[in-house]
């Protein structure tokens, strides 16, 4: 478990950096179609702002943005994401991940580009919660205080 | 000029994984380990494989990083038994 420094320029820093780091995690996620990145990009970058505020600002005050126990869930989620649009795309007379068979009522080639969407996003949550629950539990495994975190 | 550039990467690459070898402080060898890993990303671009660098540069050189930080405080150097 880290203790939270009593740093005020490391703090505002990391106050001012997360958000700009996020945005831009979601801006590689949502353009990962016609630029680089893509889901596991935009996911990386997402764990990567959430993990810089548990090491500056300490484990217990990071809990506010992103709590220890939606690590797995998170993971999960994302999981299913991926593994259902697939399956809906199968169910509804496609093959699997074939997006233009999911009748959402719009042109094929729109389905397609949306389709593509869920998936990042669900990559994008999966590395996320995988990654920040990777951090949590080497950062409290050897707690002295038997693993409170 | 490409060829230059990449040409110092590959030096620079070299010399941050031989002194992330050769230094005898652990978190000094952590930091320098990632830097190694931002020259490779910077290698990778300028090869052509932005995709590729951009995984380098977050994963390499934020994440991992951070991980073996966290690593290094958790252990102690000698053990207590």
């Amino acid at each position: 478990m880290i203790r939270r420094p009593d740093n005020m320029i490391v703090d505002v820093v990391v106050r001012l950096m997360v958000p700009a780091i996020q945005i831009f995690a979601f801006y590689v996620i949502f353009h990962g179609h016609y630029s680089p990145g893509g889901g596991f990009q935009g996911g990386a970058l997402l764990a990567g702002s959430i993990l810089l505020q548990r090491v500056a600002l300490g484990t217990e005050r990071s809990q506010l943005s992103f709590p220890v126990r939606y690590g797995l869930p998170f993971g999960i989620i994302g999981v299913f994401i991926f593994a259902g649009t697939g399956l809906f795309a199968l169910i509804m007379g496609g093959q699997y991940l074939q997006y233009d068979a999911m009748p959402f009522g719009l042109t094929p080639v729109w389905l397609r580009n949306t389709g593509i969407l869920l998936v990042e996003l669900g990559v994008a949550f999966a590395v996320m919660g995988v990654l920040v629950s990777i951090y949590d539990s080497l950062a409290c495994s050897s707690d002295e205080e038997g693993g409170r975190c | 000029m490409r060829e230059d550039l990449i040409l110092i990467f590959y030096l620079l690459a070299i010399l941050a994984a031989i002194v992330a070898l050769n230094v005898k402080d652990l978190l000094a060898a952590a930091v320098v380990l990632s830097l190694f890993s931002f020259l490779a990303a910077l290698l990778y671009i300028v090869l052509g494989a932005v995709d590729v660098g951009f995984n380098e540069a977050v994963l390499g050189a934020g994440v991992t990083g951070v991980l073996f930080v966290v690593t290094i405080f958790n252990t102690h150097r000698r053990s207590r038994d």
